[in-house]
């Protein structure tokens, strides 16, 4: 029988929590995410841009349907929880009715460019003063590792086992790139948080984008590149190379468009 | 237009229009869909010079999110469509239920065959959604002030349900208010102000409840407490009905809607004629007014139900009347070629004879 240590006990002996890293608008800091799962950091990433733009007290937050969902309700933002696909239109309501809120949704891939592909095109295109989040893990991780609009060719998921390929499964579409062409979108960029580098780049992009927002300037959107070791059936450590070697070559980091450089 | 007593000329969907700004509405979404369409353009017309956002949506779920968005804020907000562009906003609509989120929907619809739509909804779930059907132009404005005090009072979408007639006829209105009850103060919808309060709100159809241990919600204790709102809200509605001449029918007949308003036309004539027949008009369709129906129909020989479908209120009368009395349906499908719902059916002589052979 293996004997694991108590969870909700601090050890007698041994290391010491010394300090805690929960995020300030994070209710919570524990979670039932899967160990190396890339969400957290991006999570985080976006918390302590609207804590260091200075707009936590008109910051709206509005959740789709993900792992990250398990959040929505352990966040000290107010929250308006969407439906799979539907974050879009609803951001658009709240920031239509109440411009001076600081308006930022949160989707996943499957929910972003699976099932509500059109609404995120429209509120760019629109040029609706809202910003738009993606972590992008190119699975649907909460299902247990499901092929995406995301997915890369080649890659292994559930319903691709040997592999994602074109003539059956079609084509990655690289969202952040679509976006880009709109009008109406101000700042599109595409980070990934698989090492500390890009960590740090994707940090800058999310502040970018919400002060894009604050600006007044129109759409601007940040897709995240989100480690996923569960649904893409690798070691948690090798999870970060995995993201470098498989999705990162068709879902390039970088700033694709920004009205203020 | 502002609440008056003088009588203007107005067309259905401006009618709504009027009476919706004139309840507090504020937001708008829709996308065109005949007859749905005028409310739409009236909408856009209107609400910007009262303060008001009308969205161009790019489809009936665009519609739906944008006016949960703004509901969410707070906002008197409002969205609809026609059956087919319901059957789309379903799975919102359901949700809006467990997410406790006020909304007026109006189903401007072709015929009438979205009661099953309308009162078995909105969507997927145990979640309800009160429906209110008015007869008329003038009706629809005092029900659609009902609607916008029922959404804010119950925290649940409402649907108005009115008809290709409804939306499109013109005639004489005077936009009274009505008298209506306060509404719970709002201490619940998003302006940003908790945030980092460390009570930050949530408007979540997956539950209220924060600070959970290691995050996540409990859906089981969620959709009970959503069971017990619904059942609340279903008693907390006072059914509306309009009942003439039932006391000595033997023939009872019901209808909803602008037929309504054609069957007791042909009711009175048979009346004054000496026939013994009834009617009997559910106003609101949920809650259904069964006790009401189920004492017209108490010592009455024959219920009959007229419907512009193929028979879908029906099973509520026969389930109000619970077998007392026979209920028998007098209605079908009546469609001109452009499936409108401009209905040949509608004419008082062969709706005489429907009702002369329950009689013979």
């Amino acid at each position: 029988m293996t004997n694991y240590l108590p969870t909700d006990v601090a050890p007698t002996v041994g290391a010491h929590l010394v300090d805690d890293f929960t995020p300030t608008l994070l209710d919570i800091g524990e979670h039932n995410l899967c160990p190396g799962c890339g969400e957290p950091i991006a999570m985080r990433a976006v918390l302590e841009a609207i804590e260091a733009i200075g707009a936590v007290s008109r910051a709206i937050g509005v959740i789709g349907i993900g792992c990250y969902t398990a959040f929505s309700n352990n966040l000290d933002i107010e929250v308006l929880q969407a439906l799979h696909g539907r974050a879009p239109s609803l951001a658009t309501g709240v920031k239509r009715a109440k411009p001076e809120t600081l308006v930022l949704t949160i989707q996943g891939d499957g929910d972003m460019v699976n099932e509500g592909l059109q609404e995120v095109l429209h509120t760019a295109a629109r040029g609706e003063n809202v910003t738009c989040f993606m972590l992008d893990n190119g699975v649907f991780g909460e299902t247990g590792g499901h092929m995406t609009a995301t997915t890369a060719l080649g890659q292994r998921t559930k319903n691709t086992l040997d592999g994602r390929d074109a003539a059956q499964h079609g084509f990655p579409i690289r969202v952040s790139s679509l976006i880009a062409e709109l009008d109406g979108a101000a700042y599109v960029a595409r980070g990934a948080v698989n090492n500390a580098g890009n960590v740090a780049r994707t940090k800058k992009m999310v502040r970018r984008a919400l002060e894009t927002q604050e600006a007044g300037l129109g759409f601007s959107f940040v897709e995240i590149l989100t480690m996923c070791p569960t649904g893409w059936f690798v070691e948690t450590p090798e999870a970060p190379e995995y993201l470098t070697s498989t999705l990162a070559p068709i879902h390039a980091p970088g700033v694709l468009k920004d009205v203020r450089a | 237009m502002t609440p008056t007593t003088t009588p203007a000329l107005l067309e259905g969907s401006e009618a709504i229009a009027d009476a919706m700004i004139a309840a507090g509405c504020r937001f708008f979404s829709g996308y065109p869909m005949t007859p749905f369409t005028e409310v739409l353009e009236h909408m856009a017309a209107k609400l910007p010079g009262v303060g008001g956002t009308c969205m161009n949506a790019e489809s009936e779920l665009e519609a739906v999110g944008m006016a949960w968005g703004a509901a969410a804020t707070g906002t008197p907000s409002a969205t609809g469509s026609t059956g087919q562009g319901l059957s789309l906003m379903q799975e919102s609509l359901a949700e809006l239920a467990y997410a406790a989120v006020p909304m007026v929907v109006l189903n401007m619809a072709r015929a009438q065959g979205d009661y099953w739509q309308a009162t078995r909804g909105p969507g997927h779930g145990d979640a309800r959604m009160p429906v209110l059907a008015p007869m008329d132009v003038p009706e629809a404005t005092e029900l659609t002030q009902l609607a916008f005090h029922l959404t804010a009072r119950w925290r649940n979408p409402v649907l108005l349900f009115g008809d290709y007639y409804l939306a499109h006829t013109s005639t004489s209105v005077t936009l009274a208010p009505l008298d209506l009850p306060p509404v719970p103060a709002d201490d619940w919808s998003l302006d940003g102000s908790t945030s980092g309060t460390g009570r930050a709100r949530l408007v979540s159809p997956l539950g209220t409840t924060k600070r959970n241990e290691r995050g996540g919600y409990d859906l089981a204790q969620h959709y009970a407490r959503c069971a017990a709102r619904t059942e609340e809200m279903l008693a907390g509605i006072t059914p509306l009905v309009e009942t003439r001449d039932t006391d000595d029918a033997d023939v009872v007949v019901v209808a909803f809607g602008t037929p309504a308003k054609y069957v007791r036309a042909a009711v009175a004539r048979l009346r004054a004629e000496g026939a013994r027949v009834g009617f009997v008009r559910p106003i609101t369709l949920l809650p259904f007014p069964s006790d009401a129906v189920a004492r017209a129909a108490a010592g009455a020989r024959v219920v009959g139900v007229y419907e512009n479908n193929q028979g879908q209120m029906v099973d509520d009368v026969r389930l109000a009347v619970a077998g007392a009395t026979p209920v028998e349906f007098i209605g079908r499908l009546s469609l001109d070629g452009s499936g409108f719902g401009i209905a040949p059916d509608l004419d008082g002589g062969y709706l005489r004879e429907r009702i002369e052979e329950l009689l013979a």
